[in-house]
C-alpha cells in the first residue's frame, strides 16, 4: 500500500511510543512515591491516570480504523494488532501504577513495618522488564523480546521471598502487624504483575517479528 | 487438524512460450480437491497464462508452446493424443467479463448441452434449472428464461456465465478475474457462490484483489515474472508469507 498508508502506520508507532511514555511515568512516579512515602506524588499518578486512558481509546481506534480502511496483511496486519495488544497491557500497567499509588496514600499515616529491601529489587525488575519489552517494539527486535521472559522467573522468585518474609517473620509472630503486612504483600502482588504484562508484550513483539506464537507455548522459545 | 486433501490437478515443470518469449517458468502447482487455491501477483506475472493451460486454452494462440506436465486426476491432459475439448467439459472456465451469448436466459444455460449433443428436452430443461439455482440465480430470472441473457444486469450475467458452466457438469472450474467488473453487492454474490461451489467442485481462481483471494480461498499462489514464488494455504500467506517478494507484494511495498 502508499505512502498515506506508510504514514498512519508512522502515527500508531509512534502514539505506541507516547502511551508508554505515559505509563512508564507512571510506574517511575508510584515507585518514587512508595520510597519516599509522598502520598501527594502518589495522588498525582492517580489524577494523571485519565491521560493514559484516553490514549488507549486514541490509539485503540486508530487500530481499527486502519484494519476496516486498509485491510492490512502480513507484517502490516501483525504490527496493528500487535499494536492493539500492547495498547491494552499498557494500559493494565498504568492501572496497577494507580494501585500501587493508592496502597502509597493508604500506609500514609502510619510507620513502615520495615525498611524495603526486596520491593526495590522487584521494582527495578518491573521497571527493566517493561522498558526491555519497549526497546525490542521499538528494534523489531524478537531476541530482546526473549531475554525479557527469561526474566519473568526471577520476578517471581522475588514475590515469594517477600510473601515468606512477611508470612512468617511478621504476620505470624506478632498478628498486630498484619494490617501493615498485607499492604506490602499486595505492593509485591502488583509488581509482578507488571512483569507479567512486560512478558505479555514481549511474547506480542515475537508473534509481530517473527510470525511466531510463543504464548502458552514455552516449549517453542 | 485440517485433513490433507486429494490432489485433483498438478503442474509439473511447467515453462510456456509465446514464440520466443518465455511466459512461465518452472512451475509446480497443486490444486486440491473441494479447494479454492487462488492465484495472485501483478499484471503481467503470467497468473492468468497459468489458468489457461489448465484446460489447454492456450492452444488458441498459434505460437503458444508448452513443456512440463499438466495432469488431472494423475493423467495427463497437455498431451498430443488428449481431446481438448474433453478436457474443456471437465474443466470449465468464467472470464473476467460476463460474456453472456446474444440469446435467451434459458438458451445460454442449454447451449453446452445442446453442443455436446444433448437432444432430451426434459434432460435439458431440468439441467438448465438446476444450474441456475446452484449458480443462485434461479429467483431472479425464473419468470424471464426467455427475455434476452443481454437484459440482465453486469452481475446476473456473470452468475449466468456459471450456471452455463455448470451445466456441462465440470469438475473443476477456473475463474478468471471474475469480479473484476462487478460492483461489491454483486462480488459479494458471487464469492459467496464461490464458497457454496466449493463443497461439489474443485475450484481455480487468479484474483487482483488480494482481499478476495484471502476471504474465498484455501491455498494462494503467488507469481512473480513467471515463476511461483511461493504457495500455501490462505491463512498463512495472508499473516505469515515466508518469501520477502510475496510480504512486499501484499503489503504493497512492491515497485
Amino acid at each position: 500500500m502508499g505512502r498515506h498508508f506508510r504514514e498512519e502506520l508512522e502515527q500508531l508507532n509512534s502514539d505506541i511510543l507516547k502511551m508508554d511514555a505515559l505509563v512508564e511515568e507512571s510506574v517511575a512516579k508510584a515507585i518514587t512515591a512508595l520510597r519516599d512515602r509522598d502520598p501527594k506524588a502518589a495522588q498525582a499518578v492517580i489524577d494523571n491516570d485519565t491521560r493514559v486512558d484516553e490514549m488507549e481509546l486514541v490509539i485503540d481506534e486508530r487500530c481499527l480504523d486502519l484494519i476496516a480502511r486498509y485491510q492490512p496483511m502480513a507484517s502490516d496486519l501483525r504490527f496493528i494488532t500487535t499494536g492493539m495488544r500492547l495498547n491494552g497491557e499498557l494500559e493494565r500497567i498504568a492501572d496497577i501504577a494507580v494501585d500501587i499509588a493508592e496502597r502509597v496514600i493508604f500506609m500514609a499515616g502510619e510507620p513502615l513495618l520495615k525498611p524495603l529491601v526486596d520491593i526495590p529489587r522487584l521494582t527495578a525488575v518491573a521497571q527493566k522488564m517493561v522498558k526491555m519489552a519497549i526497546d525490542a517494539f521499538i528494534a523489531r527486535d524478537s531476541a530482546i523480546a526473549k531475554q525479557v521472559l527469561r526474566l519473568d522467573p526471577e520476578a517471581d522468585s522475588l514475590r515469594d521471598a517477600i510473601h515468606k518474609e512477611l508470612v512468617e517473620e511478621y504476620m505470624i509472630k506478632d498478628p498486630s502487624t498484619t494490617p501493615r503486612a498485607v499492604q506490602l504483600l499486595l505492593i509485591a502482588r502488583f509488581l509482578e504483575r507488571v512483569c507479567d504484562h512486560a512478558t505479555y508484550i514481549a511474547e506480542d513483539v515475537i508473534y509481530m517479528v517473527n510470525a511466531e506464537v510463543v504464548k502458552h507455548h514455552p516449549e517453542r522459545l | 487438524m485440517r485433513m490433507d486433501k486429494k490432489i485433483r490437478m498438478k503442474a509439473r515443470k511447467v515453462e510456456f512460450f509465446y514464440g520466443t518469449t518465455q511466459i512461465l517458468h518452472g512451475i509446480d502447482l497443486d490444486i486440491f480437491e473441494n479447494n479454492v487455491t487462488a492465484i495472485i501477483g501483478p499484471s503481467g506475472c503470467g497468473k492468468s497464462t497459468f489458468i489457461r493451460l489448465l484446460n489447454r486454452m492456450h492452444e488458441l494462440v498459434p505460437s503458444a508452446r508448452l513443456k512440463g506436465e499438466i495432469t488431472l486426476d494423475g493423467k495427463s491432459i497437455t498431451s498430443a493424443d488428449v481431446d481438448p475439448v474433453e478436457i474443456r467439459r471437465k474443466v470449465g472456465m468464467v472470464f473476467q467479463k460476463p460474456n453472456p451469448f446474444p440469446k435467451s436466459i434459458f438458451e445460454n444455460v442449454a447451449y453446452g448441452l445442446e453442443v455436446n449433443g444433448v437432444k432430451d428436452r426434459h434432460f435439458i430443461e431440468d439441467r438448465v434449472v438446476s444450474s441456475l439455482k446452484k449458480a443462485a440465480l434461479w429467483q431472479e430470472v425464473e419468470k424471464r428464461l426467455h427475455d434476452s441473457a443481454l437484459s440482465l444486469s453486469g452481475g446476473q450475467q456473470q452468475r449466468l456465465c456459471i450456471a452455463r458452466c455448470l451445466a456441462i457438469e465440470p469438475e473443476v472450474i477456473l475463474f478468471d478475474e471474475p469480479c473484476a467488473s462487478l460492483d461489491p453487492i454483486s462480488t459479494h454474490k458471487v464469492e459467496e457462490l464461490i464458497l457454496e461451489l466449493k463443497k461439489d467442485y474443485t475450484i481455480v481462481i487468479v484474483t487482483h484483489n488480494m482481499q478476495q483471494a484471502a476471504r474465498v480461498s484455501d491455498h494462494t499462489g503467488f507469481f512473480y515474472m513467471g515463476k511461483l514464488v511461493e504457495f500455501g494455504r490462505t491463512e498463512d500467506m495472508f499473516t505469515r508469507p515466508r518469501e520477502k517478494r510475496t510480504e512486499d507484494y501484499i503489503t504493497g511495498r512492491f515497485g
